[in-house]
């Protein structure tokens, strides 16, 4: 028995890396998609464009903005001179937000009188104008700290101190680069599986397979293990180049990755198999692959966390195994996460896992025309 | 090169690229078609009969040479040519999500036939199809047969000079073949269309007015194809040997010195000869009763290619295989077997019994329920009632066990394309369980055997379909089964192969495998010991070659061929709805 | 020979005639075209937010006072939190390794006394990181929380905050910076480009593998006829899925359609076809279903999600992968549906994106023509 599925394990891979080109569908792109990717996927804002429309002529001003011009996030893309020149440069997206101080700005500050400072976002992406808002504040919030203590203003009776654990600078590369690796780990396994069955069905070999003394199981085992070892030695790669290439530190225990991992895998190849059974030609193969790897992406909380959904999706999203493995990735890369941590993750990617595989070896027999 | 020529080449040539060699698929090819007739292109499998039709269309840009077509060159004025010619494809594109109807109305519209000549053509041609009851009905849902005509009723749309069809009869059963066969004569006699066809089948080269043999990308031989058979006269015979079944005469007798072919036909053997005189290894045989008979054109055909072609020896095949000869006991019985879909019955209880080493044919039409029974019997497809038992064994509780025991060949030869020869074999011995010096010694077995080991590494999916065959049948040997399913185990391999083959089966028959076969060559139905004419699901007769010939006799057919029996069979069964 | 026959108005119609029968009979380009875009935009809709709300947090009251039961009201009273009143910072900790809660707001023991200091008092706010996003909202809550605070307290004791800087924020097009009104008409893009892709990605590698293309090649129909036949009929199907993923965006979710339906109508229209010259791109170099199909998985949804501007800001990215997104279709036609949706006909970001998207429909449609020749080899 062991032999027989060796020998099919050895097909299915001779099957899946023959060819060359088939081979470099398995390794270029998610390589290459993971270095776009993972330079793409960003919250944070890099020189994001701004205008200013300064009518004041003090020095309180020039300091301001002198801080904004420091700043990473923004840069100046244009001065202008009167308030209609700022809505079409807005509206044309050359700048995301404008700064506009008022005639009486130094003056009013020096007197002590709160100072208006008017500020436009661009609110298109509401989420980039969140974040420039965030910033815009940040850095009128320390000159207001400057100012009160430079000019003996009161302080107020609490401030806050901010700090965030596991990502101190708050980089949201590192919270989408793990988050990559499960998708691509998750594509990899589809392209490799949801197609297999599909595919020796049109070509009249499944029923060659089906007429030899294997049992359903040894041909489930034989699928599932190329899917398994192709995973685990992507995820390896990608690992990788997160680790070395990204510096996205990865903090936890390594068996717990794996762990979570295989598990994972375990659960993405019995989901593609479970389509390549049901479908009986390889298109309905591909469409069944985009209608699971769709929702499974956007629902994994992968780029919008899950809790922002309404309840009776978030109930949907137990059924996504990415869901699971995306917690395991970030618990492990950035918090340090040991097995205990993840425990609650790995036993329904096991069920998951379990129940597709048991449907797709019984559809092996079951599924005829 | 005669000025009415309706198509001509002139030293044409044509190579492509596959898998890092190049072939040459067409070399240096003369010759013309003439005008109100129809001639046949005959070959075998990758001679360059579908290269030569589709750079006759101006599909293909040749090499070197010229073909012109109508007056035109295929090349230069390919869009000219094609909208001049008819060409009907070998796999013909019908939209199968289409209806008949919709089929004829796309192409006469791609034809630019105008509206008003539409209801005159269409009413030919539906009468002449004998379609006109289902123009409404989806193509997909039609049967081969029906599909062939459809497709030449939409290449017909407007009324081409010159027709192309390439291999228009693959895969379809007699009574359709005899329909399309009708249909293009008609075309000749009362439109006088010239048409240029290929096949396999070579008895339908004798209905041609001129053949053009094509093998290796060369003309051998080009004529009526009466000369062509002329070239064996006095060299054909008819042989049996009192006491012995011709089987195992013809397999004595065949690859011997002097013998150019042997091969069963009804009662006797018949042989081809290298001399005008018996050979002394056929004279000699004690109590041989040998007859000249008149030469066929497949005579002439396997005598002209045999010059070109290696011939295989003795077989050895089943060396080894299973347990000793024909004690009689059933090992295949089928009983009250059915099996629905949906609310149709592909197979409305079917019984027999096949007893061990015994070559059992199952004839139908397209959709009588061969492979549905078959792919019972194999354990692929559970029956909806009836008692189906391999080796011994109920195929309802020990499924596993008699896969063990069974060997399978698909239709489509199914292989793993992209694997090498080699891995193919490695791979289905170890599925059934072989391992260590057993599987490598099989393996060594196999490619000696089936003179595979010259392109053991080659991928499998570029292989010529007779080696392709050769490699499925090697893989479904692989473990000495003791029960040998072939469905359709020769379409669409050319007659060499196909020879070669039925030695092989012979061979395994005599050492005790029990071997069941559907096919559609009615000569083929002849190698049976027995046989089942199945349609619409139940079985009209099993019996005999020679028994079931002779309920087909009458006084206009003193001496029925297999064929005309078996539309005998299927025009007198209640049952006949072959839609 | 028939002495007239019907020209290239009688092929086309013919044609598509075909294509139309083809889609009608089988029910899954039905299925891609309308079905798809209702399950993807429902499912996109109501999945997809980045507005944190009910976020849930910890309260660590180490010494619970007025003070600080004055400012937990003030969280509990913000619909952006769901705080949890705790006594010791230990079981804060371990909730959010456990991921219950997202931060820790924590008022230490002596929060009444250093209200009163000259420094005042430290408030410490932790925020879990790993969801940067996120974590950035939660911080801008607090704050905002801490400073509607300060004001109710300043106005209690009947003077006015002392902030020398008055910051009015206006956003403009997105007052309430509703993420989902600008995720919506994103994903009417993301969603166009699958089903455009999956519409004809197949449909030329069809023909191949069915031989149906063959018997094409030998009527008096021309490619670019077979072509323009394709276009068309998937054209309309594709205008159809559109007009219904824009129907829903307006009408279920809400989103405001300032800019010309025209406009978007037309701009639509271009995308389409880039996105059709696509699909059909992949098919016709493909030929075969199974690489097409590979090919279709790896290059329409992953870059049309993450490189298009759907989710991530272009202009936040390094400028090599900022170059690497001009040639993804999606990203130009998204460019155009957040400007026509939310800012209106603003012809200075309309006309260049449309162009581009006029350029890759021709460059697409180009290639698909040039490499369809009436040839098999």
């Amino acid at each position: 028995m062991l032999h027989r599925i060796l020998a099919l394990v050895h097909k299915e891979f001779l099957a899946l890396l023959k060819d060359p080109k088939s081979r470099m569908v398995l390794i270029v792109p998610p390589l290459i998609q993971l270095l776009v990717f993972g330079y793409a996927a960003t919250f944070d804002l890099r020189q994001a464009p701004y205008a200013v429309y300064n009518e004041d002529r003090g020095s309180a001003s020039r300091e301001l903005l002198a801080r904004f011009a420091g700043a990473a996030n923004f840069r100046l893309e244009a001065t202008i001179h009167s308030d209609a020149e700022l809505a079409p440069r807005v509206d044309a997206r050359e700048v995301l937000l404008a700064i506009h101080i008022p005639q009486r700005f130094s003056a009013d500050l020096e007197a002590g009188r709160p100072a208006p400072l008017q500020v436009i976002i661009d609110g298109r992406n509401s989420n980039t104008a969140t974040v420039a808002l965030n910033y815009v504040r940040g850095i009128v919030d320390r000159y207001n700290d400057d100012w009160r203590a430079a000019h003996g203003g009161q302080a107020p009776p609490a401030r806050l101190e901010i700090r965030a654990w596991f990502n101190p600078n708050l980089e949201s590369r590192w919270f989408f680069i793990p988050g990559i690796v499960g998708m691509l780990t998750l594509i990899v396994t589809m392209l490799v599986t949801a197609l297999t069955v599909a595919r020796e069905r049109e070509q009249g070999t499944f029923d060659q397979l089906l007429v030899t003394p294997l049992r359903p199981v040894e041909i489930l085992i034989g699928k599932t293990v190329p899917g398994l070892v192709v995973g685990v030695i992507q995820a390896t790669v990608i690992l990788l180049v997160a680790t070395l290439w990204f510096k996205v530190p990865f903090l936890g225990s390594l068996a717990a990755f794996y762990a979570g991992l295989a598990l994972f895998l375990l659960s993405g190849v019995g989901a593609g198999l479970l389509i390549s059974s049901l479908s009986a030609t390889q298109q309905q193969g591909l469409l069944g692959a985009f209608l699971f790897m769709v929702p499974a992406v956007i629902l994994s909380g992968f780029a919008t966390p899950i809790a922002n959904m309404p309840p009776a999706v978030q109930l949907v999203t137990y059924a996504d195994p990415l869901r699971y493995f995306l917690i395991i990735l970030r618990k492990t890369f950035l918090e340090g996460a040991g097995f205990a941590l993840v425990f609650d993750q790995l036993w329904p990617m096991a069920v998951i896992g379990t129940i597709a595989l048991l449907l797709a070896g019984w559809l092996f027999r079951h599924r005829m025309y | 090169m005669p000025d009415d020529a309706v198509l001509s080449a002139d030293r044409l040539s044509k190579s492509f690229q596959a898998g890092g060699r190049i072939v040459l698929a067409l070399k240096e090819i003369t010759l013309s078609v003439r005008p109100g007739s129809v001639t046949g292109l005959i070959g075998p499998d990758g001679a360059g009969k579908t290269t030569f039709m589709r750079l006759a269309a101006g599909l293909l840009v040749p090499d070197a040479g010229s073909i012109s077509a109508l007056g035109l060159d295929s090349t230069r004025d390919a869009l000219a040519v094609q909208a001049a010619l008819g060409y009907m494809p070998q796999r013909f594109g019908l939209y199968e999500d289409l209806t008949v109807q919709e089929n004829l109305d796309l192409y006469a519209d791609l034809q630019g036939v105008p509206p008003a000549a539409r209801a005159d053509r269409y009413a030919e041609l539906m009468h002449m199809t004998g379609l006109a009851p289902f123009t409404r009905r989806l193509a997909g849902r039609l049967s081969g047969g029906m599909k062939q005509k459809l497709g030449l009723a939409c290449t017909l749309v407007r009324a081409p000079r010159l027709l192309l069809l390439d291999e228009p009869t693959v895969g379809v059963d007699p009574v359709s073949r005899r329909e399309l066969w009708a249909i293009v004569d008609r075309l000749v006699q009362r439109e006088g269309m010239s048409v240029l066809l290929s096949t396999a089948y070579l008895d339908e080269a004798e209905r041609c007015a001129e053949v053009i043999l094509l093998h290796d990308g060369k003309v051998l031989d080009h004529g009526p194809p009466g000369r062509i058979a002329d070239r064996v006269r006095g060299r054909t015979w008819a042989v049996t040997q009192p006491g012995m079944r011709h089987r195992d005469l013809q397999a004595q007798l065949d690859g011997r010195p002097g013998i150019v072919d042997a091969l069963v036909q009804g009662e006797h053997v018949r042989l081809v000869t290298a001399e005008a005189a018996l050979p002394q290894a056929v004279a000699a045989r004690p109590g041989i009763v040998a007859r000249e008979v008149p030469p066929r054109f497949e005579d002439g055909f396997i005598d002209l290619l045999s010059h070109g072609r290696g011939r295989h020896g003795e077989t050895h095949v089943a060396e080894g295989a299973a347990q000793a000869a024909g004690d009689g006991r059933p090992v295949i019985r089928v009983a009250g077997a059915k099996r629905r879909f949906g609310d149709f019955w592909a197979v409305d209880g079917v019984d027999f019994e096949i007893r061990r080493g015994e070559i059992f044919g199952l004839l139908g039409a397209n959709g009588a329920g061969k492979t549905t029974t078959f792919r019972m019997l194999c354990g692929l497809l559970p029956a909806s009632a009836g008692h189906l038992e391999v080796a011994g064994l109920d195929l309802r509780r020990a499924a596993s066990q008699a896969r063990a025991r069974i060997g399978y060949m698909s239709q489509k030869f199914s292989l793993y394309g992209n694997l090498s020869v080699a891995q193919n074999l490695e791979f289905f011995a170890s599925a059934y369980g072989l391992a260590g010096a057993a599987q490598r010694e099989r393996i060594a077995w196999a490619l000696d055997e089936f003179e595979l080991a010259a392109s053991g590494d080659q991928l499998s999916g570029d292989l010529p379909l007779g080696y392709k065959q050769r490699l499925a049948m090697a893989c479904a040997l692989m473990h000495r089964p003791e029960i040998l399913f072939l469905d359709e185990p020769t379409s669409g391999v050319d007659p060499l192969a196909r020879r070669e083959f039925w030695q092989r089966i012979n061979a395994l028959a005599r050492e005790g495998v029990t071997v069941l076969v559907t096919t559609h060559f009615m000569e083929e139905a002849e190698y049976c010991d027995r046989l089942a004419i199945m349609a619409a699901g139940r079985i009209l007769a099993t019996d005999e070659p020679a028994a079931i010939k002779a309920q087909a006799r009458s006084a206009e057919h003193p001496e029925p061929s297999m064929e005309d029996a078996f539309i005998r069979l299927i025009e007198a069964s209640p049952v006949q709805e072959r839609a | 020979m028939s002495a007239q026959r019907g020209g290239s108005a009688m092929r086309l119609s013919g044609l598509l005639r075909k294509e139309f029968l083809q889609i009608v009979r089988d029910p899954s380009s039905i299925a891609i075209a309308f079905l798809m875009p209702i399950f993807l935009l429902i499912l996109f809709g109501y999945g997809v937010s980045l507005d944190a709300d009910h976020v849930p947090v910890a309260v660590v009251a180490e010494a619970p006072s007025r003070d600080s039961a004055d400012f937990i009201a003030e969280l509990q009273g913000s619909h952006y939190f769901v705080p949890q009143v705790m006594t010791s910072m230990p079981a804060a900790e371990h909730a959010l390794l456990k991921g219950d809660v997202r931060g820790i707001v924590r008022l230490r023991a002596d929060f009444s006394r250093q209200m009163r200091a000259a420094a005042g008092a430290p408030i410490q706010v932790i925020v879990d990181g790993v969801d940067a996003n996120t974590a950035r909202l939660v911080e801008g809550y607090v704050q905002g929380a801490w400073s509607t605070w300060l004001g109710a307290k300043a106005a209690a004791q009947g003077q006015a905050l002392q902030t020398p800087i008055d910051l009015q924020a206006r956003i403009w097009f997105n007052s309430e910076l509703k993420s989902r009104n600008y995720l919506v008409p994103g994903l009417v893009a993301i969603i166009m480009t699958l089903i455009g892709a999956l519409l004809t990605a197949l449909v030329m590698a069809r023909e191949w593998e069915r031989g149906t293309m063959e018997a094409l090649m030998v009527t008096p129909a021309s490619m670019t006829e077979v072509l323009l036949g394709k276009l068309a009929a998937y054209f309309t199907l594709g205008t159809g899925g559109m007009l219904l993923t824009v129907g829903l965006a307006v009408w279920l979710f809400e989103v405001p359609l300032r800019g010309s339906f025209w406009l978007l109508w037309l701009c639509s229209s271009l995308f389409l076809l880039a996105a059709l010259g696509m699909g059909l791109t992949i098919s016709t170099l493909a030929r075969s279903q199974f690489v097409a199909g590979q090919v279709a998985i790896i290059a329409t949804f992953l870059p049309a999600f993450l490189l298009s501007g759907f989710i991530f800001d272009i202009d936040s990215m390094p400028a090599v992968v900022r170059g690497i997104t001009h040639v993804v279709v999606a990203r130009y036609f998204v460019a155009i549906v957040h400007t026509l949706f939310l800012a209106g006909n603003v012809w200075s970001v309309i006309l260049p994106n449309a162009a581009a998207l006029a350029v890759m429909a021709a460059v697409f449609l180009g290639i698909t023509w040039r490499k369809s020749r009436k040839r098999l080899d």
